[in-house]
């Protein structure tokens, strides 16, 4: 077998080399080769198009990979500094649903912050294992939650020594990073997994001069969202394990919910874009650093604005910051940062990642211009000379502590029945209410509603905020437990 | 030998110019520069593939972008020039004496040096003691400003390349910011009739409206632009351009133009109907 280097990208070089080949196709997908589909070749491409091809002896198989795909992971593996490296195709959902199940049987404890993201719990619902929340500490000011408290999680530790792993969202959608060394080590003393949900943190093991990556610190699983700072495409994403996890059986795992025809353009994407980090990445993060910095710098000149970065930083719940984020706050102006968001994209024409109550966030990466950042700096100090307004009777964002009256599968599937939210008080609830993004739960299966909770939801609706994850398209209605 | 220079003015449509030889060709940090010496149109500005500005018609372009707003408030003292690299702008300001001081914020350097050395005629007053240049955004120079500046003068390539955030609502916003309460911003405004041109033309239209209280639209015909029609636009705090014309005053300044005249300036504003209609439901 050839020796590949991180030069190479063998997934690529043998779709390559398919395509050379000019193999006549009798299989799938039938528009073979964009033939069949005028529009969509004209759309996308016909390179795009020749490359969207089956599973096939020469390509290997994600489902049982033992030449190129393989070989692609191997690569990837040794980037990221893993025992192993999965391909996954159903987006870092994939990748958190099969860390959880492969560590958590029915009715496991899993420790994890409420702050996670839908789809940790969406998994709970799936296999049956209980959550023990550890609340996330709130920056009061900022209205964000926060990292991991190493004091709460020993506490919870001790209260649940039983539990099977402690799950970990690091860094935080808006960049804030635990004491990871701290929690893997106090974590493997009590026999427990840690599972990092590194959605946001891909570019944390190839720059320099950001918080060190889950992999470095040891721990046992870990899901890369590829896609959102490496560069692949969107829904691709990596799910890395340790030395003390048994591969084969997270392989399995991952069978039972992963389709067999995984794309060939997401799967060639992240070996590409493994190559390219490989090579490359150390410039590209050191550009978005740079960037990152000039726009929080200028923001700050605005006034009224607080682009926020490391001097947040506390030693516990802060423990690190992730500087490519450039996460801003915008309640001093008297909006809120849903309202920024939507005058951004209906006025000035920029889409940002999100605006929460009080909050924006800009992702900023090697593909972004100087002159766009410009246009970002100078689009938010007029959305202050023309919108500012008073900032009383704004609500602020409290970490409402959930009390968990049944598992969320328990919950889920229990009779229910639909309610007005606003009448749901005291009730147990039986699905979840998000606002997306980030797509944190508001609510969970399982919770107990209160009247705190409703004029949350209320407000955030009110604010022109998204919510989902409800029966209700409208979300007016809930469904509650009918009978406990 | 032949050498042909060709833009293509739409994918269906190219325009021509036989070259006589190339003076310069280099990359910048922002585009690709290029000098050329035609038989036609003398000396040419080309940048990343598009024609800027030739020696035999730049005069129609420089005279409308400055007289007309001069013209309706000849008090004028304090300007910021946004592109005009090329020095022309410039040139047609330092006939002013009443002008005290020209900011020009220019993003290339490289530009303003290849005018400097292949074009003399147009960058000639790039020198002039009034005039201080700076080479960095435009955008981000004119966010810091307030409060300043009589006339603002958007002197740009399309809004598809370095000039693209010179076309923006949150430039425009910053220079009514920029602005005294009498100030005028006049920008180059693209052209009506070819349908991307329009585009931009609408689009630019609509953002400078939602921020002036006042906001007109005049031509000039330059033979080397698209269709040959081109559209500038002029946004103020208080002046109308053709109520508030002091036509004794400035014909009493003696500025010899080779285009401009007022009575010219009263008609520019005078626009088709298509382009009537274009702009109507921006």
């Amino acid at each position: 077998m050839k020796k590949y280097t991180q030069k190479d990208a063998p997934l690529f070089d043998a779709l390559s080399e398919h395509n050379l080949n000019r193999i006549v196709h009798f299989d799938v997908p039938g528009h073979k080769g964009g033939r069949g589909n005028k529009y969509l070749t004209d759309f996308l491409g016909q390179a795009c198009l020749k490359a969207d091809v089956n599973s096939m002896k020469p390509l290997d198989n994600l489902c049982h990979p033992v030449s190129v795909i393989k070989e692609s992971q191997v690569l990837s593996a040794q980037a990221f500094k893993a025992n192993e490296a999965f391909f996954m195709v159903g987006g870092t959902t994939s990748s958190v649903q099969a860390m959880i199940m492969s560590c958590c049987f029915p009715g496991d404890k899993i420790i994890m912050p409420r702050n996670v993201h839908r789809s940790a719990i969406n998994t709970l619902v799936v296999c049956g294992a209980v959550p023990i929340y550890i609340n996330p500490g709130i920056n009061k000011q900022l209205g964000i939650s926060l990292g991991m408290s190493l004091c709460d999680l020993k506490d919870v530790i001790t209260k649940n020594p039983d539990a099977k792993a402690i799950f970990i969202n690091n860094p935080t959608y808006y960049g804030i990073c635990s004491n990871l060394k701290e929690i893997i080590s106090l974590a493997h003393k009590h026999d427990m997994k840690v599972l990092v949900d590194e959605a946001h943190g891909t570019h944390f093991y190839f720059g320099d001069d950001l918080p060190p990556s889950a992999m470095s610190l040891g721990a046992d699983m870990s899901a890369v969202s590829m896609h959102k700072t490496g560069g692949s495409l969107t829904q691709s994403s990596m799910l890395l394990t340790g030395q003390n996890i048994d591969a084969d059986y997270v392989r399995q795992i991952i069978n039972l919910t992963q389709t067999t025809s995984s794309s060939y353009l997401l799967l060639s994407s992240l070996d590409i874009a493994r190559k390219n980090l490989y090579l490359n990445g150390k410039e590209i993060f050191k550009k978005t650093l740079k960037y990152a910095q000039y726009a929080r710098d200028e923001i700050n000149q605005i006034g009224g604005y607080y682009a926020y970065c490391s001097e947040l930083i506390n030693g516990d719940d802060i423990y690190d910051f992730d500087k490519t984020k450039l996460s801003v706050y915008t309640r001093d102006i008297g909006l809120a940062g849903i309202e920024v968001y939507d005058i951004l994209r209906d006025e000035y024409n920029i889409q940002i990642e999100f605006g929460d109550i009080g909050n924006i966030l800009a992702i900023i990466s090697a593909g972004d211009k100087e002159q766009e950042i410009e246009r970002l700096i100078s689009a938010l100090s007029e959305i202050k000379r023309l919108y500012q307004k008073d900032k009383i009777g704004m609500l602020s964002y409290e970490y409402i502590n959930p009390r968990l009256m049944l598992s969320p599968q328990k919950a889920f599937y229990s009779n229910k029945k639909s309610i007005l939210i606003t009448q749901s008080a005291g009730r147990i609830c039986g699905e979840f209410v998000m606002s997306y993004p980030p797509g944190i739960p508001i609510l969970a299966p399982g919770e107990l509603i209160t009247h705190d909770i409703i004029n949350y939801i209320a407000y955030a609706k009110e604010k022109n905020c998204l919510m989902t994850g409800t029966r209700d398209m409208e979300v007016n209605y809930i469904c509650v437990v009918e009978d406990v | 030998m032949e050498l042909w220079y060709y833009e293509q003015h739409t994918d269906n449509v190219r325009f021509g110019i036989k070259m006589n030889r190339q003076l310069l060709s280099c990359e910048s940090d922002f585009q690709r520069i290029d000098i050329y010496d035609s038989y036609e149109f003398g000396r040419i500005l080309i940048l990343d593939g598009f024609l800027m500005v030739t020696e035999k018609d730049e005069f129609i372009y420089h005279e409308m972008i400055t007289h007309v707003p001069m013209a309706v408030n000849p008090a004028i003292e304090n300007i910021l020039l946004i592109g005009a690299g090329d020095g022309g702008a410039v040139r047609e300001l330092c006939r002013y004496s009443s002008i005290k001081n020209i900011d020009m914020v220019e993003i290339d350097k490289a530009v303003v040096n290849a005018c400097r050395e292949y074009l003399p005629s147009i960058s000639c007053s790039l020198s002039d003691k009034r005039v201080n240049i700076f080479y960095e955004d435009g955008l981000k120079f004119v966010r810091r400003k307030k409060d300043i500046y009589d006339l603002i003068i958007v002197d740009s390539t399309d809004p598809f390349g370095p000039g693209e955030g010179l076309f923006t609502k949150e430039f425009y916003g910053n220079c009514y910011n920029a602005l005294k309460n009498n100030g005028i911003l006049v920008n180059q405004h693209e052209s009506p009739y070819y349908a991307n041109d329009a585009r931009a033309m609408q689009k630019a239209h609509k953002q400078i409206k939602s921020t002036f209280p006042i906001s007109k639209i005049y031509q000039a015909h330059i033979p080397t632009y698209p269709s040959g029609h081109w559209m500038f636009g002029f946004a103020s705090k208080t002046f109308d351009p053709i109520i508030d014309l002091k036509e004794d005053m400035w014909n009493g300044l003696n500025i010899g133009t080779k285009y401009y005249n007022t009575d010219l300036h009263k008609g520019s504003f005078a626009i088709p109907n298509y382009v009537k209609e274009l702009l109507k439901n921006v």
